[in-house]
């Protein structure tokens, strides 16, 4: 631990290089734990003294993102990526055996405190899994070769700056393009036609194009940007949503690493259309590794005359883009809560309307609008509207990238026209013998081999881009036990169908796929997903039942195979709440058990 | 015509018998209702077998084994099975012991008392082993109706028990449910 | 004046002025929706959502829902009642509610909705969390176990108090309540019982230590008539059995 003097010192000066600005209070701790591993109650107090905050809003901060540590943590921080993806791809296998190697217990800290193991939702590297962080930094592809290596690297203290190269290649696995990332595209060349034509002119080719939100929403983007153009307001904003969460989704991720001129484009078009001089990138934690080759990107865009004062030699035209880090949340690519965030704040979202467009960042207007749609953008100023519209279908005008993962032999991005079949995908990946589809992420629809011909679209099945192949070999449960999981660990906690919910949902997923339930669990699986629909307050609540609903109806044999013939079981396991009292009084006896027969024997 | 009584037992598991001290409290009432009932096993018979009933009454929470044991044969042998009462629905007041490790509860009852010789747990096989936590009864069999109440007043009791012998809905009047 | 607007509430027109949810204008209408987060004195917070409605067919919270001419509103429906019956089993197995041995037991707005709504059993597996209880104020007694995390006494004590005595830590189902002291402790804050803090809770986390049990059970405020007819126990005098100090 650092003596309480040199603590505080680093403190004011991380302050000090944020301008002491509370908005950058996620963005500041980030950096204090970086130097100090964890953020104890004296460095939280320091920050919220620096900055002339209350401690408890310092707190409620780290006390809300998973990569923020108010216990004491290792100075290596390992998490494994625990998505469903990873598990096919024997996650489990190599996190228990690094644990082993390490001698660190799963979840915990090695009494040396130099390394902590643990487990984190998606890393957005399911196409290269089995993958993890170190100290936010990406891994991908490990093996247990690789491990032994990494123990070798954490045991010797080798800085991670040192580390080989290879353990943290990020591959953009493009596997098919379209006009997104097929057609070459000159730098500058969407700030000329927004020079040229003025913003009147672009927003007019945005709604000709049809553009919708890609992140799977599907809000009209052109509608936004009016909406928000049209707002009262000296101060605008703009806001690319990169706080890619949804499991199995990385095409955001290929995006900022491959295209981040076009995306920032995109952004800086938007600006000018607005009235907005300040733009930010939420990105999030996961992608910590691209950080400083887009703010690279963003500093040679400036020196180019593409970011910064006067765009182009137009006094008229200025904007400038900051790359805010996300800290392990993903409730915050909510865009609401995302805004909060990006505040400062834990990520918790609002209460709307009202909307972003008229009060967003700091209460004023702005355009929140996913990597994706701000690329599709860029592109549209140069081409038009008519042209991306030429592709698509009647409701859904362009391309969509889709991120596969799973049980297929080409893994990695594909660019296709909306409006494309699952069935039509599946082949070009080269999935063999699929039994299922996860859409759109754990939030969207799980999907059986009967819906194979519909439609990739909003007017069929929408989607943000996940598409996770589960072939015949697999458990369809599994993943929706890692769905429940998830779930509980992303849940705001503000409301209450969500926060409870997902508990109590998780809960009963584990009782059928631990072989414990009855025909009355699923029926109770049902009643409780509902209320989550309905009762929530924002879209994760909304959508975290999804996966059980859907597959209670597409793989309904999943859960059958699994479950009891008798009309009820416990809710917990009897026998095992009997061990503690055994070990307390010795007592070996046979009324010091509950076994199963006594129990099925009773059950009517 | 001649109907058969309906045949109704009655136990309490992990509770203080205040929810059977308002079956009492029935008073007068509780002529008319062996018009049409016959208890079968209960604390007011003091019938020790469970012979096959038609419904049946479970006051208290399931704290140990003994209880776990009494509860499944009642709901193996009762066609309707009734919560009655504050520990049955949530545990009640015994739950509180949720808060602590059993470890804890057993020590500060047996081993840290002042004037103890040879203090130790309790580990004759008689006594019925305690589960580490006090769970109400829907968490371990199907309950058809709940009636909560610390205890339910006789006259919620009364309604309850008219409604469902008439095979009406259970309808109380908001002056009859209490959870206190 | 503007001609004045309505929605219809179970059929029944409900007038509204520009800005107002449907909860504001139903409540100025004399028409009750369940609520706990929700106390007319602060803006909304929509996190308890037992005050949800179904508007023109979809489930909204009445409570930051903008009323809008014409707008259909379904509250009082089976299907309604059900879910609301849901959430606050939800909140019943969440934390531990052993309302025989709470002194708040009859007079509790937790309670009171719960009864409103017919719920007869918390239905799901409970929690049984371990949550503390303070005694360390000489005046106040902090019972964790009871908190639903409304955020009432949050926004009491920081927008009306202007003390910042309670906030809310952590994440999803460990998000909890919290004194804003080094320790932790409420003894260690200036909290006083004539703060409104201590005036807003709908249960029983926030006692006061010195009276307990005056009004016995059976003659509390909700043990005779429901909280549709009392009013919040929030809203009500001391003297008249709530929280308000007049």
């Amino acid at each position: 631990m650092m003596e309480s003097s040199a603590l505080i010192q680093t403190i004011r000066d991380i302050v000090q290089r944020h301008n002491k600005m509370p908005t950058r209070l996620l963005q500041i701790l980030r950096e204090v734990q970086d130097s100090l591993t964890w953020l104890s109650a004296e460095a939280i107090n320091a920050v919220a003294g620096e900055l002339g905050i209350s401690p408890d809003k310092v707190r409620s901060v780290a006390t809300f993102y998973s990569f923020l540590y108010t216990e004491p943590h290792g100075s290596y921080d390992i998490l494994f990526s625990d998505n469903i993806t990873d598990r096919m791809l024997g996650n489990r296998e190599l996190l228990h055996y690094l644990s082993e190697r390490l001698g660190v217990e799963i979840n915990s800290t090695r009494k040396d405190g130099l390394v902590s193991v643990g487990t984190t939702s998606c890393t957005g590297m399911c196409d290269q899994g089995p993958a993890a962080l170190v100290n936010g930094y990406a891994l991908t592809r490990l093996t247990k070769p690789r491990l032994d290596r990494i123990v070798g690297l954490v045991n010797a203290k080798t800085p991670l700056e040192q580390w080989p190269r290879e353990f943290f290649e990020v591959v953009s696995h493009i596997h098919r393009a379209d006009i997104l990332l097929g057609r070459h595209f000159a730098d500058g060349a969407a700030l000329r036609a927004v020079l040229k034509r003025g913003p009147d002119a672009i927003v007019e080719e945005m709604v000709k194009s049809g553009l919708r939100g890609q992140g799977g929403a599907g809000f009209k983007s052109a509608a936004k940007w009016i909406s928000c153009r049209n707002a009262p307001g000296e101060v605008k904003y703009v806001v690319c949503n990169a706080d890619e969460g949804e499991p199995g989704t990385f095409k955001d991720r290929v995006l900022m690493q491959d295209f981040a001129d076009l995306v920032f484009e995109g952004m800086t078009v938007c600006g000018r259309v607005i009235g907005a001089r300040q733009g930010f990138v939420y990105l999030r934690g996961e992608y910590r590794y691209m950080v400083d080759a887009l703010k690279a990107t963003l500093q040679s865009r400036r020196e180019a005359g593409l970011l910064g004062e006067a765009i182009l030699g137009d006094p008229g035209f200025s904007f400038d883009i900051d790359i805010h880090l996300g800290a392990g949340a993903y409730v915050c690519g909510e865009e609401s809560a995302l805004i909060e965030s990006l505040e400062g704040k834990h990520g918790v979202p609002r209460i709307r309307p009202p909307f972003p467009t008229t009060h967003g960042y700091l209460n004023q207007p702005t355009v929140v609008n996913n990597v994706e749609t701000f690329a599709s953008a860029a592109k549209i100023a140069v081409q038009g509207g008519d042209w991306f519209a030429s592709r698509g279908t009647a409701e859904s005008k362009g391309t969509k990238l889709l991120s596969l993962s799973g049980d297929c032999e080409r893994p990695g991005i594909y660019e296709y026209p909306f409006g494309v079949t699952v069935r039509q995908v599946l082949e070009d990946c080269g999935a063999k013998n699929p039994q299922g589809i996860q859409m759109a992420g754990p939030a969207g629809h799980m999907i059986s081999e009967k819906l194979f011909d519909r439609r990739i679209c909003f007017e069929d099945l929408a989607t943000g881009g996940s598409f996770m192949v589960f072939d015949h070999s697999r458990d369809i449960l599994d993943g929706i036990r890692n769905f429940a999981h998830f779930f509980v660990h992303e849940s705001c906690g503000f409301c209450t169908p969500c926060r409870v919910g997902t508990s109590l949902m998780r809960d009963l997923v584990d009782k059928v796929h631990t072989g414990h339930g009855t025909r009355a669990d699923l029926e109770e699986m049902r009643k409780l997903g509902q209320i989550m629909r309905v009762g929530s307050h924002c879209g994760l609540g909304q959508t975290a039942p999804n996966p059980v609903l859907d597959s209670l109806d597409q793989f309904p044999e999943s859960y059958e195979r699994r479950l009891r013939s008798t009309a009820f079981e416990p809710a917990f396991d009897m026998n095992a709440a009997l061990e503690q009292a055994r070990w307390l009084t010795g007592r070996t006896d046979p009324d010091a058990y509950l076994d199963e027969e006594i129990l099925q024997g009773a059950m009517p | 015509m001649i109907e058969s009584k309906l045949k109704v037992a009655t136990c309490s598991l992990c509770g203080c018998f205040g929810c059977h001290m308002s079956l009492l409290d029935l008073d007068e009432r509780l002529f008319d209702l062996a018009e049409k009932i016959e208890f079968d096993r209960s604390p007011l018979t003091d019938i020790k077998e469970l012979g096959e009933c038609d419904i049946g009454i479970i006051e208290g929470g399931i704290a140990n084994v003994e209880n776990v044991h009494t509860l499944l044969e009642f709901r193996a042998r009762c066609k309707v099975l009734i919560a009655m009462g504050a520990c049955a629905i949530s545990g009640g007041v015994p739950a509180m012991r949720n808060q602590y490790e059993l470890k804890d509860c057993l020590e500060e009852s047996y081993t840290r008392g002042t004037g103890l010789v040879d203090a130790q747990i309790p580990n004759d096989p008689e006594i019925p082993l305690l589960l580490d936590q006090v769970h109400p009864i829907h968490e371990v069999v199907k309950i058809d109706y709940f009636l909560p109440g610390c205890p339910p007043s006789a006259d919620a009791i009364w309604t309850f028990v008219s409604q469902l012998l008439a095979g009406q809905p259970i309808t109380l009047p908001y002056t009859q449910i209490h959870y206190d | 004046m503007s001609e004045e607007s309505t929605f219809t509430l179970d059929g029944r027109k409900v007038p509204f002025r520009d800005g107002q949810t449907i909860m504001a204008a139903a409540l100025a209408a004399g028409v009750y929706i369940p609520h706990l987060c929700f106390n007319p004195e602060f803006p909304p917070h929509g996190s308890c959502r037992v005050c949800l409605v179904k508007v023109n067919g979809r489930m909204q919270a009445s409570c930051t829902a903008p009323a809008m001419a014409g707008q259909v509103v379904q509250s009082e429906t089976e299907e309604i009642r059900e879910i609301r019956r849901g959430i606050l089993q939800m909140l019943f197995v969440e934390g531990n509610h052993v309302c025989p041995a709470c002194e708040k037991s009859g007079a509790c707005q937790l309670q009171a909705v719960a009864y409103y709504v017919g719920m007869l059993a918390p239905h799901y597996t409970h929690f049984y969390p371990r949550r503390p209880v303070d005694a360390s104020h000489p005046d106040a007694l902090l019972d964790f176990n009871r908190c639903i995390l409304c955020e009432l006494c949050v926004r009491a004590s920081r927008d009306v108090d202007g003390k910042n005595v309670f906030a809310v830590q952590g994440r999803g189902i460990k998000a909890h309540l919290v004194v804003n002291t080094p320790s932790g402790k409420l003894g260690a804050t200036d909290f006083s019982l004539s703060d409104k803090a201590a005036q807003v809770c709908p249960t029983g986390t926030i006692l006061s230590k010195h009276s307990g049990y005056e009004i016995p059970i059976g003659q509390r405020l909700y043990d005779r008539k429901p909280i549709n007819v009392v009013g919040d126990v929030a809203a009500l005098a001391v003297s008249k059995g709530g929280r308000r100090h007049d």
